[in-house]
């Protein structure tokens, strides 16, 4: 169908696909290599994980909150599994991605639970819990890193598994993408996330229970965080009080970049994914381009602020008509 | 005949303000009734009660001739109500077909049927407006086509009550004729429909019976065979007048603001008044005439787009409210909590607040001239407090309204726009803003007060400008305004 066609070319979507396709034509004259598809692999593999964390994140931005603790859920999850794999190397794999979920979705759900029962504004939860889990931490391991050493094989060959020229790590992130997606936009609870941050008064009148679901989205939130807790560790097979320190804001940012309304409502996973790929894109052609560091993190500085700009602009309110229609 | 729906003696107070009483109405299966009532009679309070957004304190409801609690929104739509409000209750972001199924989506298995969604929708859509794509994105309908997703959510429900909450408000004579066709359809198709208006001329094409609703009580309900619109203005307004308005008699001189034919798209046009030395004018409408718009074009908060504002024989450009400020103008806005009051400010720094340019030595604030400023106008007002350095949100309602009037008189405004100055504060406190409000006027302050109020209007206007849809309906003198007179130009009844 051709209309339906353009009016998915019109969509925020397809702009930001063209917008990393434009990046990767700008950079091949320069580094064919980084076109070919080990590097395009290494590049998913890089971001594999920046995809994860946002789209737990854009769950929980849907429902008008917002999650700071996804990045300290991670380094406890991760510490824990970690510990757990060098004492008893022998459990094998399964004890360890079953904890790391069921661990990730308890810290979840502590945030999700202050947040509906509470009525705390979740900034102010997130923020609270994201240094309660950062220091417990430093609990669980009396300030010690696991190494790799100290790692079983199993442990550390699962995310890098290659099935298809493409990692483990990497297929996880597209399942969780497409479950998701399913999940918003087939099932009823999905869309209910939808309508409560939309619009949270409309929702009660709907007899949706707009509580309950943002504590629903904490608590995916947290499972896919604590998830990647046990996939970070592993990847680069180092467990430390600061891992992932700070990484929150770029999955904040690359929800806002792909299209993620701040106030709720409005997301799409497409998006998200195609914001983290546009974030990784940009990580992995600068250093080859010779930029610094510290302007780097200028760059993607620029282009979010630059992808809020745009936000806002879409969302300007229409006067209420109050005069009668008249015939013209 | 039993009532498929029965409401008696309910009653509903928010945090101690009574938004009723004691509220009995009957709906019959096959009828179509009419509830009537001034702004803040209780009709809003009602409809929430049925919809199950908020319980009753008291009284009792009855469904199929059996007593019940309607527990929440989705206990409602479970027993059969549904309904259309008057500020539209959709999502934006979401597509059409979702806005209407929101409480009901179509599911194959677990999982939402899209396709079906989409086809159901358009099927309902066909008749009611067939170019609303059910696709779209609601946020790109205009507000006419909103109500009539909110219709076609209700059909979507199948539902046997159906409250349709002003539909009609927002729609063109044309489309409400489309809309009462629907709506007799559903009624003889054996629903019960209870109508909120306050065009009387839809009341008497439309319905069987009528409900009328006064101060928060049923005060009368019947057939609406052999009524006329007189005497159910009459029920409406009928109360007795017991409030004394301390109403002075003060020489008005001459004009101090004029406005001509001002106009701001969708929603105001040529609108025109002037108010004068010491003249207290009165602006009466129902909520969302366009009123506070109005004003807000006067203070420069949301300018005008045509026509023109003369201040003292000057035409003035008030764009901002800096501009209006400096012109010598005042607004208590209606919105006290958020507009008017910075609740968790001292009482001292909120009175001072527009005028700090007076209060400052050498160009910095002084804090001697802050208190000298604010105490003085505190007192005069009466505002009760433990001293300036108290924080506005620990007052009551009346004493914040003072504080908000003190920080305006302290800018010795030559007009002082007051939106709905008594609106939720107790009836001695409402006595002190009203007896304020003429002590002003004799010092020569030109006055324009909005409000709801028809005894307040009545008792406190030198003169009353109506205003309904955007329109100005007239100025009526005050020896000429009677309640039905009023009531009428605002409602066209």
């Amino acid at each position: 169908m051709p209309e339906s066609f353009l009016r998915l070319l019109r969509t925020r979507e397809a702009g930001l696909l063209g917008l990393n396709l434009l990046l990767l034509a700008a950079i091949a004259p320069f580094f064919p290599a980084f076109l070919r598809p080990g590097s395009l692999a290494g590049l998913l593999d890089d971001t594999a994980l920046l995809i994860l964390l946002a789209l737990g994140e854009m769950l929980v931005l849907l429902t008008r909150g917002v999650d700071l603790s996804i990045a300290a859920n991670l380094a406890f999850t991760g510490m824990v599994v970690a510990l757990l794999d060098q004492y008893h190397p022998g459990l094998g794999l399964a004890p360890v991605l079953i904890l790391s979920v069921l661990m990730g979705a308890a810290l979840g759900a502590v945030n999700g639970l202050l947040v509906w029962r509470l009525r705390i504004p979740s900034i102010v939860v997130t923020l609270g819990t994201l240094s309660i889990y950062r220091g417990a931490v430093y609990l669980a391991s009396g300030g010690r890193w696991v190494n790799s050493n100290q790692m079983s094989p199993q442990f550390l060959a699962f995310v890098r598994l290659q099935l298809g020229g493409v990692s483990m790590l990497s297929w996880i992130a597209i399942a969780c993408a497409v479950l998701v997606a399913l999940f918003l936009r087939r099932s009823v609870r999905g869309r209910d996330l939808y309508a409560a941050g939309n619009n949270p008064s409309a929702a009660l009148y709907a007899g949706i229970d707009v509580g309950v679901m943002q504590f629903s989205a904490f608590l995916i939130a947290g499972a896919i965080a604590g998830l990647c807790g046990y996939l970070w560790v592993s990847r680069y097979a180092v467990a430390y009080t600061d891992v992932a320190s700070g990484f929150e804001l770029q999955v904040i940012a690359a929800c806002v970049i792909g299209g993620v309304s701040i106030s709720g409502g409005v997301g799409s996973v497409a998006g998200v994914v195609l914001g983290a790929l546009f974030l990784g894109i940009i990580k992995n052609a600068l250093p080859l381009v010779g930029v610094s560091p510290f302007f780097q993190m200028a760059v993607s500085g620029v282009v979010i602020t630059g992808a809020v700009l745009i936000n806002a602009r879409g969302t300007q309110a229409s006067a209420l008509r109050i005069l009668e229609r008249r015939p013209a | 005949m039993q009532p498929i729906l029965s409401l008696d003696g309910v009653a509903k107070s928010y945090g101690g303000v009574k938004a009723l009483t004691s509220g009995a109405l009957d709906l019959y299966c096959g009828q179509v009734t009419a509830l009537l009532g001034e702004n803040g009679a209780g009709k809003s309070t009602l409809v929430k009660i049925i919809t199950g957004i908020v319980h009753a304190d008291g009284g009792t409801i009855t469904l199929d001739g059996k007593p019940v609690v309607i527990e929440s929104a989705e206990h409602a739509r479970s027993l059969g109500i549904s309904a259309i409000f008057q500020e539209p209750v959709v999502f934006d972001a979401l597509t059409v077909a979702e806005n209407i199924f929101i409480t009901g989506r179509p599911l194959k298995g677990r999982s939402v049927d899209w396709p079906t969604m989409m086809r159901r929708s358009r099927e309902i859509l066909a008749e009611l407006d067939p170019s609303i794509d059910p696709a779209m994105v609601l946020g790109r309908l205009s507000v006419a086509q909103r109500h009539l997703v909110q219709i076609a959510r209700a059909l979507s429900n199948d539902a046997r009550i159906v409250i349709m909450d002003e539909p009609t408000a927002a729609l063109s004579h044309r489309e409400a004729e489309e809309l009462f066709a629907i709506t007799r359809r559903l009624r003889d198709e054996g629903r019960a429909i209870l109508f909120i208006s306050h065009k009387f001329e839809e009341v008497f094409a439309l319905c069987d019976r009528y409900a009328v609703f006064r101060d928060g009580a049923g005060v009368g309900q019947g057939t609406l065979q052999g009524m006329s619109s007189e005497r159910l203005i009459t029920l409406m307004v009928g109360r007795p007048v017991d409030q004394v308005f301390p109403k002075q008699v003060v020489a008005i001189g001459e004009e101090v603001l004029r406005v001509e034919a001002l106009g701001r798209c969708l929603e105001y046009e040529n609108v025109s008044f002037d108010v004068r030395r010491g003249e207290i004018l009165g602006v009466y409408g129902l909520i969302g005439a366009g009123r506070s718009e109005v004003m807000h074009a006067l203070f420069g908060t949301a300018p005008a787009e045509t026509g023109r504002i003369v201040l003292n024989g000057e035409t003035v450009s008030i764009r901002s409210a800096q501009q209006a400020i400096a012109h010598g103008i005042g607004l208590v806005p209606e919105d006290r909590q958020r507009q008017g009051a910075h609740l968790r400010l001292a009482i001292g720094d909120n009175i001072t607040l527009p005028s700090l340019g007076r209060t400052t030595r050498g160009g910095f604030l002084s804090a001697r001239r802050e208190r000298e400023q604010a105490a003085p106008l505190a007192e005069q007002l009466g505002v009760k407090m433990s001293g300036l350095r108290q924080r506005v949100e620990d007052l009551s309602g009346g004493n914040q309204q003072k504080v908000v009037i003190a920080k305006w008189l302290a800018t010795a405004p030559r007009v002082l726009i007051l939106d709905e100055p008594t609106k939720g504060i107790d009836v001695g406190a409402k006595a002190q803003v009203h007896r304020l409000m003429g002590e002003l006027a004799a010092k020569g302050v030109a006055i324009i007060m909005v409000s709801s109020e028809l005894p307040e209007v009545l008792g406190m206007a030198d003169r009353i400008m109506v205003m309904r849809r955007g329109l100005v309906q007239g100025i009526v003198p005050r020896s000429e305004a009677t309640p039905e007179r009023i009531v009428k130009m605002a409602t066209d009844a």
